[in-house]
């Protein structure tokens, strides 16, 4: 696994405010294509990941029709935009993914690039998401959650 | 029974002047005491008893075990490390007070499967069997809750997906799931309530099992014949015989209730729960306590969409369904005839249940795929069925054998069949005295 920040068990809780609903800034400058990096956000893990050239591939191909969740969950778009590839991301910085790594299931943490979809696998109940975070099998109803994030400049992303 | 006289006499002047003020010695007089029980209640009688003491027993050690507890995500962990290894008879407290939960719940199935063998739900006990069951949901939300406190692995992700079902509930779900959590994720504020609500949730069993009790000394006690008390021919005095009988109980069930606390602690823990809780990493194999595996694969059964409930929110609702069909069981059997005894197509079907539900607590100890998903889905499906459909038709369609006119005449029946007997004469403990 590529997470830079996995952490020491149980540290978490006591290195960040868990609970605290404000903003989190993170420096993205040593995430290089293939790298992903996982930071505590309202007490839930957020992925921010640099996608490798051939998973913003996989993204694209994916048949809209064939979504089981045909919605964006994209908290910077409106509430119905549709799940391309594109809106799982940030315009002009498509190669980033930045999502809760929180299965809509049953709220278990997904592991990362790992099963049939070269996406994520979340070990409780087998549910997959592509490279986009967008779920093609399993129990999950649901897309991986997009919070509100935004570039604050080229290497830094501010979450929520 | 309940409007029998009291046969209370008070012999002292201590208890005429209490009698007159606060009847405590009467109530204990003719409730335990002179209380006439059915004189053919066998063994699978005795675990209200040893139910009552396993409640008795988790009350003192929680008490002594919270003076020691920290509840805060930072301490919890460590703090119950340090009951087992520095605290004065810790490592006992904890022993018990864990494999004590295991125990009550096997006593608790028993004694429910007690209760739906000999028909105990039926008129005139329903209310009886409804707060019954209420008990029931008190032990497993504070059985849930409690095992958060360790604070363990799997305190945490346990209580990550079970309070994230109720996120399936459609409008309300996410603010029910906030307000248990008292935030977006588990944490401090989650262990804080959870703590409070586990030393809370006791006392409101406590006090729910004693109107358990007060409806059972109301209706009086049901019998392996089902048939109800005709004359004082049928009874015997609740002292000495169900108490020592009870005492017999408690004691055989406290020997293995013993052997597991003091030889096998952990066995039936799980070994995640010794990593203290990681909100960044799941455990590879998410399991709840035993106790709640067969709910467990109930929720995990339902992988697709029924109309407009989607395969989660079906889950919760099966898996809560599946407590809620046990308070409808008084309306859902037909029967005129209580006792399985009596009642070969029941009883057949009951046991096919009772295999249905171990087996679906073996399933739940599975992961959720391939063909383990599929024969959830069949247990599942037979559990829901056995209440639904086979309870209220085989009343309509199934023969019973003959009652005897009387609990006397059962037992006097049964010695003759043995007397007439060939061979030694061996009495088997269940079949009363």
């Amino acid at each position: 696994m590529a997470d830079l920040s996995e952490p020491e068990s149980g540290s978490a809780e006591h290195t960040l405010p868990a609970e605290a609903p404000a903003a989190v800034e993170v420096d993205v400058s040593s995430v290089a294509p293939g790298m992903s990096l996982v930071v505590q956000w309202r007490g839930k893990p957020v992925v921010v990941r640099n996608r490798t050239e051939q998973e913003m591939k996989d993204g694209e191909a994916v048949n809209l029709a064939e979504l089981k969740d045909p919605i964006a969950r994209n908290a910077n778009l409106p509430a119905d935009a549709p799940a391309t590839d594109a809106n799982r991301t940030a315009p002009g910085k498509e190669a980033w993914i930045v999502m809760v790594q929180v299965c809509t299931h049953s709220g278990c943490i997904p592991v990362g690039q790992q099963g049939d979809f070269g996406g994520w696998l979340c070990p409780c109940h087998g549910s997959q998401y592509d490279s986009a975070g967008r779920v093609l099998k399993g129990p999950a109803p649901e897309n991986m959650l997009v919070p509100a994030f935004q570039f604050i400049s080229d290497t830094k992303i501010r979450i929520g | 029974m309940s409007d029998k006289h009291s046969t209370y006499v008070p012999k002292t002047g201590i208890e005429r002047w209490f009698d007159a003020r606060l009847p405590l010695p009467r109530l204990v007089h003719d409730s335990f005491i002179v209380y006439p029980v059915p004189r053919n209640l066998n063994y699978a009688y005795t675990f209200g008893g040893i139910l009552t003491v396993m409640l008795a027993s988790q009350i003192i050690t929680g008490v002594v075990l919270a003076m020691h507890y920290a509840p805060d995500t930072g301490l919890a962990f460590n703090s119950v490390e340090k009951i087992t290894r520095d605290v004065n008879s810790g490592w006992l407290l904890r022993s018990l007070h864990s494999n004590g939960a295991s125990f009550f719940f096997i006593a608790v199935y028993l004694h429910i499967c007690r209760g739906l063998y000999y028909g105990s739900y039926k008129a005139p006990r329903e209310f009886l069997w409804v707060l019954g069951c209420t008990n029931l949901l008190l032990m497993m939300a504070t059985a849930f809750i409690g095992y958060v406190l360790p604070w363990g692995q799997m305190s945490y992700w346990g209580a990550t997906v079970i309070t994230n079902f109720f996120t399936a509930i459609p409008l309300v779900g996410d603010w029910i799931q906030q307000l248990l959590l008292g935030g977006f994720a588990v944490g401090n504020p989650t262990l804080n309530r959870f703590f409070a609500l586990h030393y809370l949730l006791p006392f409101m069993l406590a006090g729910v099992v004693t109107l358990h009790i007060w409806a059972l000394h109301v209706v009086g006690q049901n019998n392996p014949t089902g048939v109800e008390v005709k004359s004082k021919t049928d009874v015997v005095d609740f002292t000495p015989y169900a108490t020592v009988k009870d005492a017999v109980g408690i004691i055989v069930f406290l020997f293995f209730f013993a052997y597991f606390v003091f030889y096998l602690p952990n066995f039936l823990g799980h070994p995640d729960n010794y990593t203290v809780a990681n909100p960044l990493k799941t455990p590879a194999h998410i399991v709840p306590e035993w106790y709640f595996l067969p709910f467990y694969a109930i929720l995990r059964a339902i992988t697709f969409n029924v109309g407009p409930v989607n395969s989660k929110l079906g889950g919760v609702l099966a898996m809560f369904g599946s407590i809620a069909v046990l308070f409808l069981v008084p309306w859902l059997d037909s029967s005129k005839v209580r006792s399985a005894v009596y009642r070969p197509w029941y009883r057949l079907f009951f046991w096919i249940f009772v295999a249905d539900a171990l087996f679906l607590g073996w399933l739940g100890s599975q992961p959720a795929e391939g063909a383990y998903v599929v024969m959830s889905q069949l247990a599942t499906l037979y559990y829901f069925a056995f209440f639904i459909i086979v309870m209220p038709l085989l009343g309509l369609i199934e023969t019973p054998r003959p009652l005897p006119h009387s609990i006397t005449e059962a037992v006097l029946e049964k010695n003759k069949a043995k007397r007439r007997a060939p061979g030694p004469e061996i009495r088997h403990p269940s079949e009363g005295r």
